[in-house]
């Protein structure tokens, strides 16, 4: 266990020297958080009633969306790791005492945690200023709060566990730019990043949201607005927790098959 | 301790000609060569040894120090490493060797080498008495203490190299793997390597096994030398056995790839 904790520590800490990048992502975040809600906004004054969710609810997911983007956005992903596996580098990978999968899931882990962190506090904290309904309360209860924090948890883990599917892909192929390019695009429409699923035509959401790609940042953002509690939550969360299941198990067999079979490249 | 048999391995290569009209052919009918980079491969090597593993580009060397540290699997044969079959066990395996290849790094680009350092050590699970008597005696044999400090990314080729070295040591490997360890290298720190590689092998006792181009590097090193070609293994012996090797290396070693037809 230890190995994989100094591992984390060791990319977490690189993560953080990249200061200038934070500053420019925390700028870009409130920007394009206040644009959405602006948008958003001039379509709940067009008709109320047609809206799904309440303002309140809208402004709280997309400013808890923008803060902690680095958590369940597809792309943030390590084209040092596409690298290294695209040139064969990932050979010295292969020659230590880890299993391949654990230590690139942790590492994708300190990744987007070390980014996160960064980039989160002074966004929460502006979006907490803001006055109601274009800011960001206290989630409804206490136990509502919890509920959001193991969706958090659940749906960072499945994010990763599914961008882990894409790396373990990029063994078989000479590129993994299409790939790449078609399940990101997929994860940004189909989990909410785009459009929270409550605004997609009804029959569509019901579809929606049982995908895996719901189980990412849709059901922690949901419970924290209040759009979605009590048993309604437990079933998403529970839910959550078979994708991601799923998803380490199709990606562990994948990555194994690929260490196995796959020829390493560059001499 | 390394014990090779028939080992085989065959990759398949596209091939296609330069150009346009070649290349449109080839979305239709896509030609693959059968490359046997390892042709009924067998060796044995006893603890302690040091052994060149020689031959020109593309040879097998390289594929061959995969096998051995069990990243990649054969086609055919058997290979066993201190009683384990290295890609089966891979993981109680690669504890107890060390591998460096020349052309790759191991250290993390953007933070001091003493960071990628300890995670190795984490990583490797060494006790912290045994690493901070590795790291001193490797630190005070490769002359590193004022590298260590350095994100690796400031570092030039030489002493990347001689930081790569000592991370493939930190956890006392029985066996070393060097693929290539002084490509690129100044005389000094080729110097400084080979001397380093000699005494890690009289105190320690560790097997090397060294593939190179550099015939220095083998003059220096190894007493015994496999030369490989083609996927076959050609010769196994000493440098005596090569015709004119007491004359211009560079030149023995041309006219013994030409008299192999290699």
């Amino acid at each position: 266990m230890k190995k994989y904790f100094s591992f984390f520590r060791l990319r977490f800490s690189m993560g953080l020297q990249y200061r200038a990048a934070a500053l420019a992502g925390i700028a870009t975040q409130a920007f394009w958080g206040g644009l959405e809600i602006l948008m958003f906004r001039a379509f709940y004054r067009a008709d109320p009633l047609a809206f799904p969710m309440s303002l309140e609810s809208t402004s709280a997911y997309i400013w808890l969306q923008q803060a902690f983007l680095a958590l369940f956005m597809g792309w943030v992903m390590e084209n040092e790791i596409f690298a290294s596996i695209q040139s064969g580098n990932i050979v010295y990978e292969l020659c230590r005492p880890i299993g391949l999968y654990r230590m690139l899931f942790v590492r994708s882990l300190a990744y987007r945690l070390s980014r996160a962190v960064l980039r989160c506090f002074p966004i929460l904290l502006m979006a907490a200023f803001l006055p109601s309904p274009y800011g960001i309360a206290l989630p409804p209860s206490p136990a509502a709060g919890m509920l959001f924090l193991l969706g958090m948890v659940l749906g960072l883990f499945v994010t990763v566990a599914f961008t882990m599917l894409i790396y373990s892909l990029t063994f078989f192929t000479i590129s993994p730019a299409g790939i790449r390019m078609v399940a990101l695009s997929a994860l940004e429409i189909l989990s909410g990043s785009i459009l929270p699923i409550p605004f997609f035509p009804k029959g569509l959401q019901g579809v929606l949201e049982i995908l895996p790609f719901a189980a990412m940042q849709n059901v922690p953002l949901r419970i924290y607005s209040g759009d979605i509690s009590g048993n309604e939550a437990i079933r998403a969360l529970s839910l959550q927790a078979f994708w991601l299941v799923v998803l380490v198990g199709t990606g562990v067999i994948l990555m194994s098959r690929a260490s196995k079979k796959v020829t390493l490249q560059g001499g | 301790m390394i014990e090779v048999q028939h080992l085989c391995k065959t990759f398949y290569v596209a091939r296609r000609g330069a150009g346009f009209g070649q290349a449109l052919h080839s979305l239709f009918h896509k030609d693959y060569e059968e490359i046997r980079a390892l042709d009924d491969v067998s060796f044995s090597i006893q603890e302690g040894e040091m052994v060149g593993y020689i031959g020109p580009n593309g040879a097998g060397k390289s594929s061959t120090i995969k096998i051995l540290s069990g990243i990649l699997v054969p086609d055919g044969g058997s290979c066993i490493i201190n009683g384990r079959v290295p890609w089966q066990d891979r993981i109680s395996h690669v504890r107890e060797i060390g591998v460096v290849f020349g052309q790759r790094t191991q250290l993390w680009w953007d933070v001091p080498v003493m960071d990628s350092y300890e995670l190795l050590r984490d990583i490797y699970g060494v006790p912290e008495a045994i690493y901070q008597e590795n790291l001193e005696e490797l630190t005070d044999l490769l002359n590193l203490s004022e590298l260590l400090k350095t994100p690796v990314r400031q570092l030039s080729l030489g002493q990347r190299m001689r930081c790569e070295i000592a991370a493939s040591l930190l956890h006392n490997p029985r066996i070393l793997f060097l693929d290539e360890p002084t490509i690129g290298l100044d005389a000094v720190s080729k110097l400084a390597v080979r001397k380093f590689i000699l005494r890690r092998n009289q105190l320690h006792h560790t097997t090397v096994i060294l593939t190179t181009h550099d015939m220095q590097d083998i003059e220096a090193l190894t007493k015994r030398i496999i030369l490989i070609g083609k996927g076959k293994i050609l010769l196994d012996g000493t440098l005596d056995d090569i015709p004119g090797s007491h004359g211009n290396m560079e030149q023995a070693m041309a006219d013994l790839y030409r008299n192999y037809g290699i």
